[in-house]
């Protein structure tokens, strides 16, 4: 049977247009863009092209704000480091709970090494930033706002741009981890007050190992990797050309088919989670149901644990992935759900689907038809199941 | 995801002994939901000859906490309870062909549930673990009895090792001292007793999970205050979303306009000359006091390129009245 593949959030695969635009890049024309003979030349322009197909999908205002990057993680840290450095009386910078590890792990390294003052703004249940605290949170010390534009996990979708105005208001920088959203919802930055914003290819049907970073024209900038003049003098290294012209396409692509991803595959989506929950006792969408990405499905399941859900699905030949530890190598649930409050019982057995204009009607069939089965098994195995839909059962343990 | 034996994944699929025991006379019950595993087990014992006629069990957890539990009750059926009570969470690990070091806790959890099935039978309580009681990880429940049976039963040497086993400090290891206090004492008993080699023992702060460390101390720090403020590096005015300035302020009186122009008439002056040796520079930049430039022609790869830069620069330096330094551009193609 044909796998069904529902992780898009982790990877996407590469759009056979993509692949080919790519193909001559890694043949005949090899050349390096900074060279000055004509196998150069040709190759510099093909990455200048790629870099307006970006800056398109951006909607931003100027040639040369678009940094090229090895991905989400490069263009994530580049931005937080360029920040400090680039505004020495300010040392705090202003983030969130549920940020990726590229940011949050970079703000604890930070903080730890006595470099930054880091506020975590916690989210309310739904996932939703709590705007009292980051208001509060913002002040003339702060050199950088870094909030993500859309949960990798959840597909909440933070208001980025009223929250980048309160940042420019304390004259702080601000920064978006976008690597969720680009593609997925529309982007318009020329007239927004966000300075930076990190993608990634992969995310959108481009490649692995490349990414950009926006950087708005006039904002305060520092490179992260110093050597050659590549990217303007911000980003030293070769280009890796054949990935640049690849997401290229990706944007192009993506920005024509943004209003299928606004409708067919989010009409998928709904009838996944709607299915879902109208065929299982005793589960409920993580997230804000009104700002939510329109690919992503969060569920949790009830007195399971995700690990199982997802062994008994990859033998269904359909993949997707788990907040639960046990499946991540961490002992504890997803660092996102946990400050969302979501309760244990609930957090350790969530799945998320993801989708892509790659998923089609038969796909969400194979999980309706699939799900009920797993759940009724693993249930049966649990001892906080009591066979109804009244809830959990009373679990104490004499010895624990 | 996880490399699970074959076995591992047919007890998960295919658990056997799954469900509940209507007429058990023992059940151990261990670990929480919060901790994300928990386990259930229910033994029927023959009353006269202690032997376990039927056990099943109840799992939440993942895939190797479901096969362990259900490899549990395959080992132990059919045999007496004091036969049972020797079998080890590595027998169980065994029995499945080999758990990820990381799983191994799943195990543990089911030689856990046994001793406590056979107390239960038995009427005792597990005293012996809340005597000296003490609860060392909070974030998952784990007391000082379990770490050291853990320890002692299978020869563990660090603080990672005791979280695989056990889960104990897998959360925020602010336990993590008293994991080492704890690994060191057992270690120094199993050597005592010949049970391991003396420099196999952990001694406190000695060795290894130099990353668990660092996580203790990063959780300690964020417990901790906010970090002192850096020192402020220069007294200029801040105006952050102002563009950058693409020079520092003028020198001896020249606008920036000026610099740039005075640099390029230079650049010019001296083109002629590089000509004649079938080269050329152009300047294409000027950043601070870098004056960015191309070379190319004979000048290109040329191993004397540095002696006419540092040329090129010496003269500008001449003419301007301060310092800059010539760095070349696009030779970057490697």
């Amino acid at each position: 049977m044909k796998p069904v593949y529902l992780d898009n959030n982790a990877t996407t695969r590469v759009d056979p247009e993509v692949v080919s635009a790519m193909l001559p890049f890694f043949s005949e024309q090899f050349g390096n863009p900074s060279s000055i003979h004509s196998f150069g030349a040709s190759v510099g322009a093909a990455v200048k092209t790629a870099r307006g197909q970006l800056q398109a999908l951006l909607g931003t205002a100027h040639d040369h704000e678009i940094i090229y990057t090895s991905g989400g993680t490069e263009a994530d840290n580049t931005a937080i480091l360029s920040a400090l450095e680039s505004l020495p009386d300010r040392n705090e910078i202003v983030t969130s709970k549920v940020e990726h590890p590229a940011v949050l792990s970079l703000c604890q390294h930070l903080e730890k090494t006595g470099r930054a003052k880091v506020h975590y703004i916690g989210v309310d249940s739904l996932g939703r930033i709590d705007i009292e605290a980051y208001r509060a949170a913002l002040s003339d010390k702060v050199a950088l706002v870094t909030l993500m534009w859309a949960n990798n996990e959840t597909g909440t979708i933070f208001p980025i741009e009223g929250l980048a105005d309160l940042a420019k208001e304390h004259g702080a920088l601000f920064h978006t981890d976008a690597v969720q959203a680009v593609g997925k919802v529309p982007i318009s930055l020329k007239d927004s007050s966000i300075d930076m914003l990190s993608l990634s290819g992969h995310k959108l049907h481009a490649p692995k190992g490349i990414g950009a970073l926006y950087v708005k024209r006039g904002a305060r900038f520092k490179p992260l990797l110093r050597g050659g003049h590549q990217e303007r003098g911000r980003r030293a290294g070769t280009e890796n050309t054949p990935a640049i012209i690849g997401l290229g396409k990706a944007a192009e692509l993506a920005l024509a088919h943004m209003s299928e991803e606004q409708t067919r595959v989010k009409a998928l989506r709904d009838r996944l989670e709607g299915g879902l929950l109208q065929r299982i006792p005793n589960c409920f969408v993580n997230g804000d149901l009104h700002d939510r990405l329109p690919n992503t499905c969060n569920i949790a399941f009830e007195y399971v644990e995700g690990e199982g859900i997802l062994l008994h699905l990859t033998r269904a030949g359909i993949a997707a992935s788990s907040g639960s530890a046990c499946t991540s190598g961490s002992l504890e649930p997803s660092h996102v759900l946990r400050a969302m409050n979501i309760p244990f019982t609930a957090a350790h057995g969530s799945i998320r689907f993801s989708l892509s204009r790659d998923n089609v009607d038969e796909d969400v069939d194979r999980v309706l038809e699939t799900m009920p089965g797993i759940l009724e098994k693993l249930r049966a195995l649990s001892p906080f199941w009591t066979g109804d839909d009244k809830g959990g059962k009373e679990f104490k343990p004499v010895y624990a | 995801m996880w490399d699970y034996t074959d076995k591992v994944k047919d007890y998960f699929f295919n658990p056997k002994n799954a469900g509940v025991l209507n007429e058990a006379n023992a059940v151990g019950e261990v670990g929480a939901i919060a901790c994300g595993d928990a386990l259930k087990l229910m033994l029927s014992v023959d009353p006269e000859s202690e032997v376990i006629l039927e056990a099943k069990f109840q799992t939440f957890g993942c895939g190797s906490a479901i096969a362990s539990s259900s490899a549990l009750t395959e080992i132990i059926i059919g045999k007496t309870l004091d036969e049972a009570l020797k079998i080890t969470n590595q027998d169980i690990a065994d029995f499945l062909g080999g758990l990820p070091p990381e799983k191994m806790h799943c195990s543990v959890m089911g030689y856990e549930a046994l001793q406590s099935a056979v107390a239960n039978y038995r009427g005792e309580v597990w005293k012996d673990d809340h005597e000296e009681g003490e609860l060392v990880c909070k974030c998952f429940g784990v007391d000082a009895g379990l770490i050291e049976r853990a320890i002692k039963m299978n020869k563990l040497t660090t603080v990672e090792q005791i979280t695989d086993y056990t889960k104990a400090g897998g959360g925020c290891l602010t336990c993590f001292d008293k994991l080492e206090e704890i690994l060191s004492n057992a270690n120094a008993e199993m050597v005592a007793e010949g049970l391991l080699a003396e420099h196999e023992a952990y001694r406190v702060g000695a060795a290894d999970p130099k990353k668990l460390k660092e996580k203790a101390q990063a959780a300690k720090a964020q417990a901790a205050q906010a970090p002192q403020p850096q020192p402020q590096q220069t007294l200029t005015q801040i105006s952050p979303l102002a563009p950058m300035s693409p020079l520092p302020p003028p020198s001896a009186g020249m606008t920036n306009l000026q610099k740039i122009r005075m640099i390029e008439e230079i650049i010019e002056e001296l083109r002629p000359h590089l000509k004649k040796d079938g080269g050329d520079c152009e300047l294409v930049d000027v950043d601070g006091s870098n004056v960015l430039v191309k070379l190319s022609g004979a000048c290109v790869g040329c191993q004397l390129s540095s002696v006419t830069l540092s040329g090129i620069q010496e003269r500008l330096m001449a003419k301007l009245g301060f310092p800059v330094r010539v760095v070349p551009v696009g030779r970057n193609a490697h």
